[in-house]
């Protein structure tokens, strides 16, 4: 394992501290883990909390910040945060009118923010929950846990961030994410897999010219394993997956995202979303807006996933609208 | 089982988590994401730490405080499903020492609480594979009148049993799943700690004699 790091014990806490040092206008609570805006809650706004394992940045801790998040919680690498750092990340976030959590839809994060909503509920804070469930690499859903929550993870907090903003109620913005998550779906391929500092090693064997098609974002294995194609063969794929699962409706455009899994360079996701541009423009789909870049990561992993949202007007709107955070920042 | 027993039963199973965080890993690595080890081995020296500095009025009292540290340090499903698990036996013990019949019942509450929380049957390879079979034994060993070491060490053979038959098993619960056919071949790694603990407790209850 090579990895610029101290210690494997204090990786979060060196990387967190770094974290904080860059953005002076959030706040970072090192002891408790959870990042917030400096300035504090926004009076009257819907409060967005997100969090999960760490080692997916820029998601959540780099999507706090004006338009998107107000509060986000890192649990260890790869491991949802406890239920104590989700109420701290809710009472930060809340300023009366309620908070909106943005949970991917993993056992271990659905039991977790599970119990702090109750907490905080006790606490008398309103509080509703998105479940963020688009991976179409997960079929059979009876006897797994589930569609797992990958790259549509960041669109909820993306427009429903910029629904709070809007003014919209606790309620309304709940269901703008929850409309975001059912007109998306998302397909990811590894080439290589990750290496977390406490394991030391890849957390799965690859040989050299195969690679995993429909990877979680842990470096879970997916459908299958496949010899490496040209990259116009696996793309078609992945959209073809997609598109089997979710056509867009009428009237509907997408927002097509191009998300990195963290060691794959910028010029092969260019490469992958030509390949997506032009795919779905044989199939007469219009993309509306788009993004290339690493934003939903699984540490060093090598590979890309695919996200496709069907967002009608309002959405793109939404989509469009100012946000100033460490990961995503436009319009301001 | 008494207060002293109940703390050096958590202080058993921090030492056994400790010593063996690698194999847990391991075991994890080989069909979930490999920090088994590590975040139980962070979650049992927290809750030892916290029973040790405790002045517990009953039994129950020191399981709770080992539940909802568990809770507050783990993280992922084994933090909320051991945290809750315990919570919900210690809730049952409220003496300052309880017969085997009684703790018997405290770990069936805990069981039940994992499988509300998680939804897993058995045969789902998870821990459900190895609880379900030590409370069993434990059960069946208090009903007909054995003291708590034999009972806890029916307990401790079963979910050993039990965890290795979760090898060829098919995961439906929890990251594993997602391997679907892949994940056989793999003792589950919930099944094997929830074995240690029951392991932890009948050396503990032996070593009380």
């Amino acid at each position: 394992m090579k990895k610029f790091l101290n210690s494997a014990d204090t990786y979060l806490t060196d990387a967190l501290a770094g974290f904080a040092a860059a953005h002076p206008d959030l706040a970072v609570d090192l002891e408790n883990r959870v990042v917030t805006r400096a300035r504090g809650a926004v009076p009257g706004k819907v409060g967005l909390v997100s969090g999960g394992g760490s080692g997916h940045e820029p998601l959540h801790t780099g999507f706090v910040g004006e338009g998107m998040l107000d509060a986000a919680c890192p649990g260890e690498v790869f491991t949802s945060p406890v239920p104590d750092q989700v109420v701290a990340a809710v009472r930060a976030a809340d300023s009366g009118a309620g908070v909106v959590l943005v949970v991917k839809n993993y056992t271990g994060d659905v039991m977790n923010f599970d119990l702090a909503a109750e907490l905080a509920g006790d606490e008398g804070v309103r509080v509703e929950t998105v479940l963020v469930d688009d991976d179409v690499a997960v079929q059979d859903s009876t006897f797994t846990a589930g569609r797992r929550g990958t790259g549509a993870t960041l669109l909820v907090e993306k427009i429903a961030g910029a629904a709070a903003v809007r003014g919209d109620s606790l309620e309304a913005v709940a269901e703008i994410g929850r409309r975001v998550n059912a007109a998306s779906r998302s397909f990811a391929v590894a080439l290589t897999a990750g290496t977390t500092p406490e394991a030391g090693r890849p957390g799965f064997d690859l040989p050299a010219d195969e690679i995993e098609v429909g990877v979680g974002i842990h470096g879970e294995p997916g459908r299958r394993r496949e010899k490496l194609r040209p990259a116009r063969e696996i793309v078609a794929d992945m959209v073809e997956a997609i598109l089997e699962d979710r056509a867009p409706g009428a009237g509907e455009e997408v927002i097509a995202l191009v998300n990195g899994l963290g060691g794959t360079p910028l010029s092969e996701l260019y490469l992958v979303y030509g390949e997506v541009a032009r795919l779905l423009g044989e199939r007469g789909v219009r993309i509306s807006r788009s993004l290339v870049g690493d934003y939903v990561t699984s540490l060093d992993m090598a590979g890309c996933s695919v996200t496709l949202c069907g967002a009608d007007a309002e959405l793109v709107e939404l989509w469009d609208a100012p946000v100033s955070t460490p990961g995503l920042r436009w319009g301001m | 089982m008494d207060i002293e027993l109940a703390r050096a039963w958590v202080r058993a199973v921090a030492v056994a988590v400790e010593k063996d965080r690698e194999l847990l890993s391991d075991l994890d690595a080989a069909i979930g994401d490999g920090d088994h080890g590590g975040n139980l081995n962070r979650g049992f020296a927290a809750a030892a730490e916290a029973v040790a500095a405790l002045q517990p009025g009953s039994v129950g009292e020191v399981l709770v405080k080992t539940g909802t540290t568990l809770v507050s340090k783990v993280g992922g499903a084994s933090g909320p499903l051991y945290g809750s698990a315990l919570r919900a036996a210690g809730k049952r013990l409220t003496g300052e020492s309880a017969d085997p019949g009684e703790v018997a019942a405290a770990l069936a509450a805990g069981l039940e609480e994992v499988r509300r929380l998680g939804g897993a049957q058995p045969g789902d390879k998870t821990m459900v594979d190895a609880y379900a079979p030590a409370v069993e034994a434990f059960t069946e060993a208090a009903g007909r009148g054995a003291a708590l070491a034999e009972a806890a060490q029916a307990a401790a053979t079963a979910a050993e049993d039990g965890a290795r038959a979760t090898e060829p098993l098919q995961a439906r619960k929890g990251r594993a799943s997602y391997l679907g056919e892949r994940s056989k071949g793999h003792e589950d790694p919930g099944a094997v700690s929830t074995a240690m603990i029951f392991r932890a407790l009948a050396d503990t209850a032996a070593a009380a004699g």
